[in-house]
């Protein structure tokens, strides 16, 4: 919303050692932000004048057309000037910069010789001289509208200060230069004169019989203006500080009635629609559209309507978009005489689906879709009339009102619980006061508070603490830490996850953040099927391309490793951390209990039950080398055996206890997989990634991953320490030959249960595979030890026979001779 | 035998011993001095044939000669070895300037490292860190948060649903409905943060991203008023952007706090919009079954990425989403 100094002067009395800049943090302060402060005219020095086309000379030879045109400027001799734009026609007034004129980006006019020509001069657009955007061509005037030869920077207005302020959905009453130069004075402490004032009481003179009126669908609207002009001229203008108002707020002077409905709306904030009244037929009324399907807005565009679209109808057939905008084929012409202006107070909720459905912001609907002040369809009409007639030969016919305006209701406020939720003791005094300022009425015996009309959103006392804390200024609320006496900490799978992340990214994992956005070839292309495959699709996906939930986090690094890798990266570690949305959960319909009070208990559990749960995962991927290549030689490659050490590093962080087997899982290599189980749930999978995925995804051979289910790992018992021995350990070396199919994990959990207490600790430490005969070689190192004693040589020897007797029972193996 | 003879073979010694330049000419000097045919040896195993008288006096003198030439030896030997040793350590020198970091350089995500650091502060505050799931229930991510029906922000150019849309379920457009869930089961007073992913329906350019993150606090008790918000989040400021940060408060509107208002904070010589906060709207205490006679609240919401980017200078929300690990190296750890 734009707002003219000039104009908020109209309505406030601000002193002239008030800047813009304190005007605009006044604003700020009481919650409209200024986005941007333009300053009109400032950059622009004359003379700029009034010129009367008198001659056209079209030059012809040069690639764009060229004008030679003769201007009477009121200096008694024709000025000539060379012009680029050919929007003017002999008998048009413009406006000249004359030479010694300085337009806005230091550009000099004077006398030049160009086409062949002698240039005494420059005819200026709008752009030109700083005062719009509007890049069309140059600023035409009609003929008695302005004075030749006069000063066209003071008659024009253009010295001004234009505040670009933001205004919240909930301040609907700002879209105005009423309601922002009510916030300036408020928070200025100036004097404020409601404009509105001046409109109350104002009676028409009745000459005939208007058109009727009627709120048809009344839900949809609570009060419905309906003025009736005849006597018409279209040869009336706008005058131009109208037109130069309407400018200033960035919209563009159309007719006299149109510009005067945009200015009511500036001023006021109550959009206005005019429509040609000779081409309604019988009364105007408002309601839906029903079975109408089509309908040309007067932007000439066809509209598919929805039955639920709010219509302006008259007794044949739509006229209008309620609210949003109107009909081609009863909008206004240059043979209008008789004029119908509408004034409503539409339903907010109504006019937003219309302009939504249509994609069709207008100015008029973004003020009815933010709530109008009911009152305002009686002024804001009785404005337009005022204007139309004073402006034109227009009579005022008759006016037809249907419905009457409502207004928020009273609302009882306890001024200590204003103070209470502010934080700062104000007396019932101070914030009476503080509510008349923004318009209340306020009964001081009682505190029942009457909200002004323009503020339906003043409905709870909380809302009026938000005018109090305003008026105030949120800058002298004190800052004061809350009370607290609570402990807090990170609950064990917040303690968990940070640890598993510090952990990877020390050793040289750098983590990642993906999308959770996936689609169906890459669920397929991972080999995931079932469960694994099944997820949520999104309605209205950023892009077709990626309309699924993620079931896995692999997809995302892979997607991660392939840019690093196509931006020079060869060697690397990546993780990453979130949730997987897989669902065998079937949605239902939303559940939307009323708002106000808690709902039962049995919906609450209801609407929890409804979101379906997310597991939570951390992942890796390892590729290329496990480490730089450098002087000291080269690195290896980063193998199957990398990513399940990762894998069991994260578990034994957690303190957990697993077993190992081996997976055909996807997206892994089926004979190089692992599966890790805690509790006899598969909880983490590692190894070698699946070749055909390694080598579709054009990764490094043979890169890894793992990934473990973060969300279904037990609860980390509480450790309770086994002293440490301090006694000897007896160390002993077993060799054992199995077949080559035996899971050396087997073994060692045979020689584990075989070795009883008195077995510490097991390493495998050499595995050899050239015995033949599909035989291998495991030897492995034992510890023993008992806690309170020295171990003798037999007890030693008959544990370790028995550890090898049990890896024996279990796997076959057999000691290997020395 | 007479002893200047004897205490001239002592500084012979002495003088051999000190003009050994290695252990190796020391040996030699050994041999001579020590050895067998050393004369001090030599008149050593003489003695014997020395009357009783004459041999108390000369072994006296011979063995004092001794002593002091072993004594000179071990000093010497001393000195030679500690030379020794020295010109070893002085020959086994290496390069310690060659490239020795072998393995990779890993770092957490910067966004992982300032959630952390935003936990951390709040936790210390006595507030607890609460989660709730990113597919959420439309009634936790609107209704419940005063959001109608027909708000703008429920259109599906704002609001990722799911299918079927019936179901009501979104990503969340915010971390509110960890709020809301809060208040569901737990009785005040709660002092609550909500770090997490958050989702809209934004195209990625330089500043804004469909997948982002947020922190919001939740705070209810008894007495509680805006004058702990202000206290809470100038705090929250200064721990975010160094004590020389400014806050300022700006009327604003949510429709789950009323008053509502924008944090500002002035840093780098800006006034920078950081996030959104106010009083929880009694209307949201009640539909949680907090009683608004009793308890008051205050709630506040910022991006997580937006702090990182004012904070660090980052200027292309791009470093942050593309996981180039060029990127996220330079976070380290966090520290």
């Amino acid at each position: 919303m734009r707002a003219p100094l000039s104009w908020i002067k109209e309505f406030v009395e601000i002193p002239s050692n008030i800047t813009p800049e304190q005007i605009s943090d006044a604003l700020i302060r009481v919650g409209f932000e200024v986005e941007e402060i333009i300053v009109q005219g400032a950059d622009l020095k004359g003379p700029l004048k009034f010129g009367k086309v008198l001659s056209i000379d079209e030059i012809t030879e040069f690639k764009k057309p060229i004008r030679y045109v003769g201007l009477d400027c009121g200096e008694g001799e024709v000025r000539y000037v060379i012009c680029g734009a050919t929007n003017f026609v002999l008998g048009d007034i413009v406006s000249v910069a004359i030479p010694g004129a300085v337009l806005p980006g230091e550009f000099a006019i004077a006398a030049r010789e160009t086409y062949g020509k002698t240039s005494n001069g420059m005819i200026c657009s709008g752009r030109e001289l700083g005062i719009s955007e509007d890049h069309s061509g140059i600023m035409t005037f009609a003929e008695g509208s302005v004075e030749i030869g006069s000063d066209a920077i003071e008659f024009l207005h253009i010295n001004d200060v234009i505040f670009d302020v933001a205004v919240n959905p909930d301040r609907g009453y700002a879209l105005s230069i009423r309601g922002i130069a009510r916030e300036v004075a408020a928070a200025l402490n100036l004097t404020f004169t409601d404009p509105v004032e001046a409109l109350r009481g104002l009676n028409f003179e009745e000459s005939g019989k208007g058109v009727p009126a009627k709120i048809v669908d009344q839900d949809a609207a609570s009060v419905f203006y309906l003025r009736t002009l005849s006597n018409f001229d279209q040869s009336a203008h706008t005058p131009i500080w109208m037109r130069r108002r309407i400018e200033k707020m960035g919209m563009r002077s159309i007719s006299l009635v149109v510009d005067i409905t945009n200015y009511v709306m500036l001023e006021l904030g109550q959009p206005l629609h005019a429509f040609d009244a000779d081409k309604i037929t019988g009364g105007l009324s408002i309601k839906r559209a029903g079975t109408v399907q089509k309908f040309v807005t007067l932007d000439g565009q066809e509209r598919t309507l929805d039955s639920d679209d709010l219509m302006v109808w008259d007794d044949l057939k739509p006229l209008a978009l309620a609210g949003t905008m109107g009909g081609l084929e009863s909008e206004i012409t240059v043979s209008t005489s008789r004029i119908a202006v509408e004034a409503v107070r539409f339903n907010p909720t109504a006019i937003a689906k219309n302009s939504r459905r249509h994609k069709l912001s207008s100015e008029a609907s973004r003020r009815l879709e933010r709530s109008v002040d009911p009152s305002l369809a009686e002024f804001a009409s009785a404005r337009f009339v005022q204007l139309l007639t004073q402006l034109s030969t227009a009579k005022h016919v008759a006016t037809v009102i249907d419905g009457e305006p409502r207004y928020a209701p009273i609302v009882k406020v306890d001024p200590a619980y204003i103070s209470r939720i502010l934080g700062i003791d104000l007396t019932p005094a101070e914030i009476a006061s503080y509510l008349r300022l923004v318009g209340c009425d306020v009964n001081e015996s009682n505190f029942e508070v009457d909200p002004p009309a323009w503020r339906s959103d003043l409905l709870q006392p909380a809302d009026f603490a938000e005018e109090v804390a305003r008026m105030v200024g949120y800058d002298k609320i004190p800052s004061i830490l809350p009370p607290r006496p609570h402990h807090a900490s990170l609950t064990s799978t917040q303690k968990r996850r940070r640890a598993i992340a510090t952990m990877l990214a020390s050793r040289g994992f750098a983590e990642v953040q993906t999308f959770p956005f996936t689609n169906q070839s890459t669920i397929d292309s991972m080999g995931f099927v079932g469960e694994r495959a099944a997820t949520y699709k999104i309605a209205n996906p950023m892009s077709e391309e990626f309309p699924l939930m993620r079931v896995h986090l692999v997809p995302g690094l892979i997607e991660v490793a392939q840019r690093n890798i196509s931006r020079g990266a060869k060697d690397f570690a990546i993780f990453e951390m979130g949730s997987i949305f897989r669902s065998p959960q079937k949605l239902i319909p939303a559940i939307s209990p009323e708002l106000g009070a808690r709902p039962a208990q049995s919906v609450i559990d209801e609407i929890l039950g409804s979101v379906p749960p997310q597991a939570f995962h951390v992942a890796g991927l390892l590729v290329g080398k496990n480490e730089a290549s450098n002087w000291q030689g080269s690195a290896r490659a980063y193998s199957w055996e990398d990513a399940i050490a990762y894998a069991q590093d994260i578990l034994q962080l957690c303190n957990l206890k697993w077993t190992i087997k081996r997976s055909d899982f996807a997206p892994w290599h089926p004979g190089r997989c692992a599966e890790l189980i805690v509790d006899g749930k598969a909880v983490a999978h590692a190894g070698e990634l699946h070749p055909r995925i390694v080598a579709q995804y054009g990764l490094p051979e043979r890169s890894v991953a793992f990934a473990v289910g973060l969300s279904v790992l037990p609860e980390t018992e509480l450790v309770r320490p086994t002293t440490v021995g301090t006694m000897p350990a007896a160390l002993q070396d077993v060799a054992l030959i199995v077949d080559a199919s035996v899971a050396a994990g087997d073994v060692e959990q045979a020689l584990r249960g075989g070795g009883g207490d008195l077995l510490e600790s097991i390493t495998l430490f050499d595995r050899y595979d050239k015995l033949g005969d599909g035989k291998i070689s495991l030897a492995f190192a034992l510890t023993f030890r008992a806690p309170d004693r020295t171990l003798t040589g037999a007890e030693v020897s008959a544990a370790r026979e028995s550890a090898v007797a049990a890896a024996a029972k279990a796997t076959g193996a057999i000691l290997r001779a020395n | 035998m007479n002893p200047q003879e004897v205490a001239g073979w002592v500084a012979d010694a002495a003088k051999a011993f000190a003009d050994s330049l290695d252990l190796e000419s020391l040996k030699t000097a050994r041999l001579a001095h020590v050895g067998d045919k050393a004369p001090i040896s030599l008149a050593s195993r003489a003695l014997g044939s020395l009357s009783p008288e004459d041999k108390a006096t000369a072994g006296k003198i011979i063995g004092e000669a001794k002593a002091e030439i072993g004594r000179l030896l071990a000093e010497a030997t001393a000195r030679l070895e500690a030379e020794r040793d020295a010109r070893v350590l002085i020959e086994e020198v290496v390069d310690i300037t060659l490239p020795v970091q072998r393995s990779h350089r890993g770092g957490l995500h910067p966004i992982t490292i300032i959630k952390n650091e935003v936990s951390d502060f709040f936790i210390e505050q006595g507030f607890s860190v609460e989660e709730g799931p990113e597919l959420e229930s439309g009634w936790l991510n609107f209704d419940a948060l005063n959001i109608p029906a027909d708000h703008p922000a429920r259109t599906m150019q704002d609001t990722f649903y799911i299918e079927p849309v019936d179901s009501g379920m979104v990503l969340r457009t915010q971390t509110s409905p960890v709020q809301i869930r809060t208040m569901l089961s737990q009785q005040p007073p709660i002092y609550v943060i909500s770090p997490g992913r958050t989702f809209r329906a934004d195209e990625l350019d330089a500043t804004h991203s469909p997948v982002f993150h947020q922190v919001e606090g939740l705070v209810i008790d008894k007495g509680i008023t805006m004058a702990h918000l202000k206290g809470t989040l100038d705090n929250f400021a200064r721990h975010m952007f160094g004590d020389e940060v400014s806050t300022r408060l700006r009327p604003s509107f949510f429709p789950f706090t009323e008053p509502s208002a924008e944090i500002d904070i002035f840093f780098n010589g800006r006034w920078i919009e950081w996030g959104g906060c106010g009083m929880v709207n009694p209307k949201v205490l009640a539909t949680c079954g907090i009683d608004t006679d009793i308890y008051t609240g205050f709630a506040f919401g910022m991006g997580l990425e937006r702090t990182l980017m004012v904070r660090h200078g980052i200027t292309d929300m791009h470093d942050i989403v593309e996981g180039d690990l060029r990127f996220t190296r330079q976070f380290g750890v966090g520290l």
